[in-house]
């Protein structure tokens, strides 16, 4: 009996439904497998191959080659000694060749509600800080792209501009501004607004601020690119058919910056997930993130395989499902493309 | 154990302060030690000395200090951590390189009773010289926790801050904890009447329960914030280390800001800690490594430390250079009644480490 055909892109084999096809599939999703496919299949030019290698060997220098060694290390046993963690290979007697692969971090990491909630609870941090910075980061983008062009530059400048003073000394200038005798607590307690000082610091609270006043130059910037880019002569269309300003910014302008929306959020949310230094120094003991169980497991219990172990699951709960979103995007963004032509 | 005006700025970072190098630009030592644990003088002097140029870096946690030598080529050439249980298990694993104890005549300075007892850590005093030692308690504004809990209060136990109503009225005026599991345990272990070495989970969980109480009423688990909110009046109620505290009485005197600090070991006793100085195995300057610690051997060296520092340094030819004020001081040389219930943190295996810590981390996010 024939096979019934099945398109190219999906293998139709079992294994597209046990890990490794999942993998597999996912795998090809990515550029560089796509390339070097194409390469072996001779649908890609080397000389286009060499230009495309630059920044792939720059990706695999500084991202795979790393994460390789901490997957590594995810495998293996803590013990006190230097490094801290037991060899993958060893060689036993008569020249047999050991591979021990040590599953228990990972088994630790399902059975213990603390990783769960860590990192439950950094996603939902993270997720508010974003549209936090959205809700300022927007408006601030859009006066500056609406501004006249001789105040542009100053305007981005000053968003720039507090990244000339050491991130750490900008996150710490707030334990200063929010602690009980701090500045905030002194004017609010000085206009007769409380009389009480409020608890802000070591709460989740000074961990939001914190966040959000750090990375809000990484959404304004690329909302700002996206903005002033638009074409200004849509809105003249618009006005022109009796289409008011607010309904053209839903209609016209919103859904055009959706590429800043999407790159700045993408920019906030994926560092402040893993963010450490802001929930040390700004967070109480109880906001519980994915960045503080990781110092734990490094320092206290000295295990850096289960601190590995958190960092693989984190990349792959993480950044997985982001690059995929991020592709699906472009693919529909392309369709739509398509389907204007 | 000690710590702040780096942590100031630098809480997880670490933050450098090289000294001018007067002539040797070649001759250099690395040195990795608590914060605020040297004085003002004393790098400047060795340099002189010596023709030694010396680049000092600090940390606030012996866990940090142990990171780094577990991952292998730290840079450093003299380290200090806490005797027990930290010094003894990396001596134990051969992360440090044995003294050569003929480069360290002012060896016959020491205290022969304290270099005795590191000997059951440290066989034959091999690897490792005391530097100072001190107790791990309790630090109180007198004035505010008198206004929370009234003037007849006992503030001399561990029940003023462990018997939830009272850790309910301190908790306006701020409690701290050091956030080091190991300190936190053996604390409310004692206060439970356990032992402190126990290798019981059950014991471990009622400790945690003892917190759990408590747990709303207790601000922040930091190890060396503390320093600074004491002393500012932001907290009125701090566990950590005796120096500290008493480094905190001096900040808050100096400001004459009318906060009145006090240093307590609690009845129920302490932890008895001693920090060592030893030399990591891949230290690239073992020779200057063994200059420094010869250097800080010298009894007008160390005397001068434990006045700036406040913590009693382990050198007996030191005594009488010790200025009377920190000599005669409760909160620094106990007297003997008050040593004997004093006790040291317990060496235990991986498991229960893990155990303990998971413990803590349930404790501290209130779970």
């Amino acid at each position: 009996m024939m096979p019934p055909p099945v398109p190219p892109s999906a293998p139709a084999n079992p294994a597209s439904f046990t890990v490794i096809g999942m993998l597999w599939r996912w795998l090809l999703g990515f550029t560089f497998v796509a390339r070097v496919r194409g390469l072996a299949m001779g649908t890609v030019s080397w000389g286009r191959a060499l230009v495309t290698a630059v920044p792939f060997l720059w990706l695999i220098l500084f991202f795979g080659l790393p994460f390789l060694v901490v997957l590594k290390i995810s495998f293996s046993q803590a013990v006190i000694a230097q490094p801290p963690y037991t060899p993958l290979l060893t060689w036993a007697e008569d020249g047999i060749m050991v591979l021990r692969i040590n599953f228990q971090n990972y088994l630790l990491l399902v059975q213990d509600s603390l990783y769960w909630m860590a990192y439950l609870n950094s996603v939902r941090i993270a997720a508010i800080a974003t549209v936090a910075c959205l809700l300022l980061g927007y408006p601030m983008a859009y006066a500056i792209s609406k501004a006249k062009a001789e105040l542009r530059v100053p305007l981005l400048m000053l968003i720039i501009l507090p990244f000339w003073t050491s991130f750490l000394i900008r996150v710490y200038a707030w334990i200063g501004i929010l602690k009980t005798n701090g500045l905030l607590n002194n004017v609010l307690i000085w206009l007769g607004l409380i009389d009480q000082p409020l608890p802000l610091l070591h709460t989740e609270f000074s961990v939001l601020v914190g966040i959000v006043y750090s990375y809000l130059p990484f959404m304004v910037l690329p909302l700002y690119a996206t903005l002033s880019r638009m074409d200004e002569s849509l809105l003249e269309a618009a006005a022109d058919l009796g289409c008011r300003p607010g309904k053209a910014f839903l209609t016209i302008t919103l859904p055009l910056s959706m590429p800043g929306v999407i790159a700045g959020s993408m920019l906030v949310f994926i560092p402040a997930v893993g963010e450490f230094v802001i929930p040390d120094l700004l967070g109480g003991p109880n906001t519980l993130m994915i960045g503080k169980v990781l110092w734990t497991e490094f320092f206290s219990n000295k295990d850096w395989p289960v601190a590995s172990a958190v960092a693989v699951a984190t990349l792959l709960l993480l950044v997985v499902p982001i690059v995929r979103f991020q592709k699906a995007q472009e693919e529909s963004n392309k369709k739509a493309e398509e389907l204007a032509r | 154990m000690r710590t702040a005006t780096c942590a100031a700025f630098a809480a997880a970072m670490t933050c450098s302060l090289a000294v001018a190098p007067a002539r040797a630009a070649d001759k250099v030592v690395h040195l990795y030690n608590w914060s605020d644990y040297i004085a003002e003088d004393t790098l400047e002097t060795f340099t002189k000395e010596t023709g030694i140029k010396a680049v000092y870096d600090v940390y606030d946690s012996n866990e940090v200090l142990e990171a780094k030598l577990l991952a292998g080529k730290s840079g450093y050439d003299v380290v200090f951590p806490t005797a027990r249980p930290f010094a003894m298990r990396q001596i134990k694993s051969g992360l440090y390189r044995k003294l050569d104890k003929s480069k360290l005549p002012n060896l016959k300075n020491m205290d022969p009773g304290l270099m005795k007892a590191l000997a059951s850590i440290d066989p034959g005093n091999a690897h490792g010289v005391p530097y100072m030692w001190g107790t791990t308690g309790i630090g109180i504004n007198v004035d505010k926790v008198k206004a929370a809990l009234g003037e007849s209060a006992d503030i001399g136990s561990l029940a003023m801050i462990f018997k939830p109503e009272n850790a309910k009225k301190l908790a306006a005026c701020g409690i701290s904890f050091l956030d080091d599991q190991e300190e936190t345990f053996a604390m409310a272990l004692r206060y439970l009447g356990r032992d402190v070495a126990t290798k019981n989970k059950t014991d471990i969980d009622a400790a945690a329960e003892a917190f759990k109480a408590i747990r709303p009423y207790i601000k922040y688990f930091h190890g060396s914030q503390y320093i600074n909110d004491l002393a500012n009046g932001d907290i009125c109620v701090a566990h950590g280390y005796s120096g500290d505290i008493l480094q905190a009485r001096t900040r808050a005197a100096e400001a004459k800001n009318g906060v009145n600090i006090r240093y307590i070991i609690p009845k129920e006793g302490a932890v008895l800690w001693t920090d060592m100085m030893l030399i990591p195995k891949d230290a690239p300057n073992p020779a200057e490594a063994h200059a420094y610690i010869n250097f800080i051997m010298k009894p007008e060296v160390v005397a001068k430390i434990s006045n700036f520092v406040s913590y009693a340094n382990a050198n007996k030819a030191a005594n009488d250079l010790v200025d009377p004020e920190i000599r005669n001081d409760p909160g620094i040389y106990p007297p003997d009644e008050v040593m004997a219930k004093l006790y040291m943190l317990p060496d235990n295996d991986q498991a229960l480490i893990r155990y303990r810590v998971r413990a803590w981390t349930r404790v501290k996010t209130g779970q």
